[in-house]
């Protein structure tokens, strides 16, 4: 007798297209997905744990190797929480110096995206352009900090150093070759017919299925639904800068891709506006040797450039916090993978996965 | 009669191999082996330059500079690469059916060898001027998928398995509009035969009389060669590498001749049929012939380091649902005119 | 924008209904919901969803202390902009809690991370198992009396 059954098929943690070491269990009726599951844990390293041994300081580093492509944005996230519950003002300039970092790796993560999205359909031409050009993004931050990856730029209170000359100039230069780099990527991808048509109607997630799952950032706003932190919960100068939220409006794979393109834009926007309006003064605040922040608890999240960066911070008033937990962006938007595979192919699959962006160091905390 | 380049230096080997022995049929025979040997020379030797245009041309696209450290402009790069792959452990998976797993690399090399026998390179130069070429082309050519499903099961692989399935999906819908494509040709030639077809093309190539059939046959030809944008067989970002997962070291790198002697048939095939095989003015025709094949290359490869893939629901809507028919119309519009033809003259 | 804590009036309405189940400090600025019976629980967290239209689950976090554990959860309000940080604390000896997956969805993982690290046991989760670490980890790390075993807490097979 003839019959069909389904199969598991183990995708990954070893696979060209899992975005480091991201495993997905799949069972498959032939090459339809009947169910995808993502299993992670092949890089934890304990991170909260090792911050509990940690000063508020020390912790600082650890937060690059959580997301380390936009190191920055989780930079900003555990500082910025560190403040709040230490009750620290940070200068306005340092907020400004702030912004343009955080946009900038933004930028820089986005690229990735665009590049990795790219790889995992098959345009290996298309990836080599965007990791190209975050060449000179990650050039601005060694300039900046010293390190290409793991900035630590960011630090309770402020910022580690002011801009030179010479950084500010490199990214004005960057910032008007961007225009001519996204219509490069507009021509070899967005605008190739079997590019569209492989994004095009895949994996849909609805504005209510995207909320229902509580995915964040822009997965969150692909589907339609307009909620940005920096614009309703508007933090570090946030509100003084003139930009608009690109919003998609079925939530399939295509929707994903360009609401990323535009905010390459819109952050470009921001920086501009940022480097135009640079306010003088100190570029971080008094903060005491040893920090010890007030008994209490604090939860904080920023935008990120994959959505919501959250740290929940217990501090029992001694120099080391007592339990930091880390709301991780990836972690929470994978839940989302089995809603968004089932009844597609396993092409599809991969895409799916490209344009939930999971950066596997936050995932596995 | 006038004969090409080739064909002079064929029969000037062939004359003093018989003025050596005395005996004509010792030497045809010789001259035979000679010919099987220059053969498998010229896949070689084209698989090692293809494999070389394929990453400086990649390097270019891609905005840098490709193989440049080893010999002249990194020309030895892929003979490195060779030893490399030659050196490396053979690793068979343990589940696999050895036999059939091991068998497979070399098996398929025969039918990517077997069709230059038939290829005019030269005027005159060709192997076996068969009454049924294109057919004979045809068949063999899609023997190809046989040892990507046999490769695909014995390894006992999921992901060899799904692309041993895909090569057999692309196979079926990739040969229907070759075939047809090829028949509007056949139909204007009236012949079968390889010679034939390149000499009809003296005055006016085919692919100024059959665009339309040029064109289904190119992407056709894209699907049967596993190319991107129909790179589904291996699809690396999906299913690791297809078939050839479970293959390293040398077993792999027969898979990667196979793939390179492939693309140069389906080359010398376009140019066969479509662009005047090794007609030209001025130069001697084995020239015509490797500029033009070499041109189809660039372009294939062009092609291949632009797109991005296709899905496998997709390759097959465009085989069956635009392709197909519009080479049975095209075929339909070629026997009208060919009708309209014989009705003028 | 900013973001908004709920208001203590909200959370005055919200103690009328359940006068011992609940508690909170009205002298600080940003008040944590604090749940003092684990029967309501679900039932507290359900009115927050519905009546205050509390609709995403940011954060779960559990905490160790030295007498008892103390999970958090942190509420968002996306149409009102409002966020809340709701505590219950919980025995050292059993440490079990009904799983919210029903009301958010995407507790799912977080929980299972809790439950992973900390060794919190939410009755009910419909796939409560290890997330991070090996399925045959002895223990569970981000408590604070852990010490780690030989060869890394993975159990000899």
């Amino acid at each position: 007798m003839i019959k069909t059954e389904t199969y598991q098929l183990s995708m990954g943690p070893v696979h060209p297209s899992t975005h480091g070491v991201l495993q997905v269990l799949l069972t498959l009726d032939g090459e339809k997905v009947i169910k995808a599951v993502p299993c992670m844990g092949y890089l934890h390293r304990g991170i909260e744990k090792l911050m509990e041994q940690r000063t508020y300081f020390q912790c600082l580093p650890y937060t690059d190797r959580l997301d380390y492509v936009s190191a920055m944005n989780n930079n900003f996230s555990y500082c910025h929480a560190v403040e709040k519950l230490a009750a620290i003002e940070v200068p306005e300039k340092a907020q400004y110096l702030r912004v343009i970092m955080a946009e900038l790796n933004r930028i820089a993560s986005h690229m990735i995206f665009i590049g990795s999205l790219a790889v995992d359909i098959g345009a290996t031409t298309g990836m080599i352009y965007p990791f190209r050009d975050r060449e000179r993004i990650l050039d601005i931050f060694n300039e900046l900090c010293g390190a290409r990856m793991t900035y630590s730029y960011i630090r309770i209170g402020g910022v580690k150093n002011d801009l030179s000359a010479k950084i500010i100039d490199m990214i004005n230069h960057f910032l008007s070759a961007l225009p001519s780099m996204l219509d490069e990527y507009n021509d070899l991808l967005t605008g190739n017919e079997f590019f569209q048509h492989r994004l095009k109607g895949t994996s849909l997630l609805s504005a209510e299925q995207a909320l229902h799952l509580g995915v964040t950032g822009p997965m969150l706003r692909a589907s339609g639904v307009n909620y940005d932190l920096r614009k309703e919960n508007t933090y570090s100068s946030y509100d003084d800068f003139d930009f608009s939220i690109p919003l998609g409006k079925t939530g399939d794979n295509l929707d994903r891709y360009i609401v990323r393109m535009q905010e390459i834009t819109e952050s470009a926007k921001i920086i501009r506006q940022a480097l135009d309006g640079l306010p003088e003064g100190e570029f971080t605040a008094k903060v005491p040797r040893v920090l010890r922040p007030p008994k209490g608890e604090i939860y904080d999240t920023l935008e990120g450039p994959r959505g919501e960066v959250g740290y929940h911070i217990v501090s029992d008033g001694s120099a080391k916090p007592y339990r930091i937990h880390i709301r991780r962006p990836s972690f929470i938007n994978l839940q989302a993978l089995d809603t968004m595979c089932r009844g597609y192919l396993v092409g599809d699959v991969v895409v799916a996965m490209s344009t939930i962006d999971p950066i596997l160091g936050e995932v596995d905390c | 009669m006038h004969t090409g380049l080739l064909a002079s230096l064929a029969a000037f080997i062939t004359g003093l191999i018989e003025s050596l022995l005395g005996h004509g049929f010792a030497a045809q025979l010789i001259m035979v082996l000679l010919e099987i040997i220059a053969i498998f020379a010229v896949i070689s030797l084209a698989v090692i330059i293809q494999v070389y245009m394929e990453r400086r041309i990649c390097g270019f696209i891609q905005d840098r500079l490709g193989p440049n450290r080893v010999g002249p402009f990194g020309l030895l790069q892929t003979v490195a690469d060779m030893i490399k792959l030659m050196s490396k452990e053979d690793i068979v998976p343990e589940k696999a059916n050895r036999l059939l797993w091991g068998m497979t690399p070399m098996l398929l090399f025969i039918p990517a060898a077997l069709v230059y026998a038939v290829f005019p390179f030269d005027e005159g130069a060709i192997f076996a001027d068969i009454g049924i070429g294109v057919f004979f082309v045809m068949a063999i050519m899609s023997q190809g998928v046989l040892m990507f499903l046999i490769g695909g099961y014995a390894s006992e692989d999921k992901y060899s398995f799904m692309g041993a399935m895909r090569a057999v999906a692309q196979m079926l819908s990739s040969e229907i509009p070759i075939a047809f494509s090829i028949l509007a040709v056949v139909m204007v030639t009236g012949s079968l035969r390889m010679s034939d077809i390149v000499s009809a093309q003296t005055n006016v190539w085919f692919v100024c009389v059959q665009p339309l059939a040029f064109i289904i046959f190119i992407i056709a030809m894209l699907m049967e060669t596993n190319r991107t944008p129909f790179d589904l067989v291996e699809g690396e970002a999906e299913i690791i590498a297809g078939p050839f997962t479970e293959y390293s070291g040398m077993r792999w790198a027969l898979f990667f001749l196979a793939e390179y002697a492939n693309l140069l048939a389906a080359a010398i095939l376009t140019v066969t049929l479509f662009l005047g095989g090794w007609q030209g003015p001025f130069l001697p025709g084995i020239i015509w012939f490797i500029i033009k094949v070499l041109i189809v290359i660039f372009i294939f490869m062009w092609i291949r380091w632009t797109f991005p893939r296709t899905r496998i629901d997709q390759m097959m809507a465009l085989s069956w649902k635009v392709l197909l028919p519009l080479a049975l119309f095209n075929i339909m519009a070629t026997g009208i005119g060919i009708y309209i033809y014989k009705w003028i003259y | 924008m900013k973001r908004k804590y709920l208001a203590k009036d909200k959370l005055y309405a919200l103690k009328k209904d359940f006068p011992s189940e609940m508690d909170f400090d009205d002298t600080l600025e940003k008040p944590t919901l604090i749940i003092l019976k684990q029967q309501v629980f679900v039932e507290i967290m359900h009115t927050l969803k519905i009546r205050y239209k509390f609709d995403m689950l940011s954060n779960i976090t559990a905490v160790d202390y030295d007498d008892h554990f103390e999970v958090v959860y942190d509420l968002a309000n996306r149409t009102n902009n409002e966020e809340l940080m709701v505590k219950i604390a919980l025995a050292k000896t059993d440490p079990n809690i009904p799983t919210l997956t029903k009301l958010w969805p995407e507790a799912d993982f977080q929980e299972r991370e809790q439950y992973d690290l900390m060794g919190i046991n939410f009755l009910g989760h419909p796939n409560l198992q290890r997330i991070l670490l090996p399925d045959d980890f002895i223990g569970h790390p981000l408590q604070k009396s852990y010490k780690q075993v030989e060869k890394g807490g993975i159990s000899e097979k």
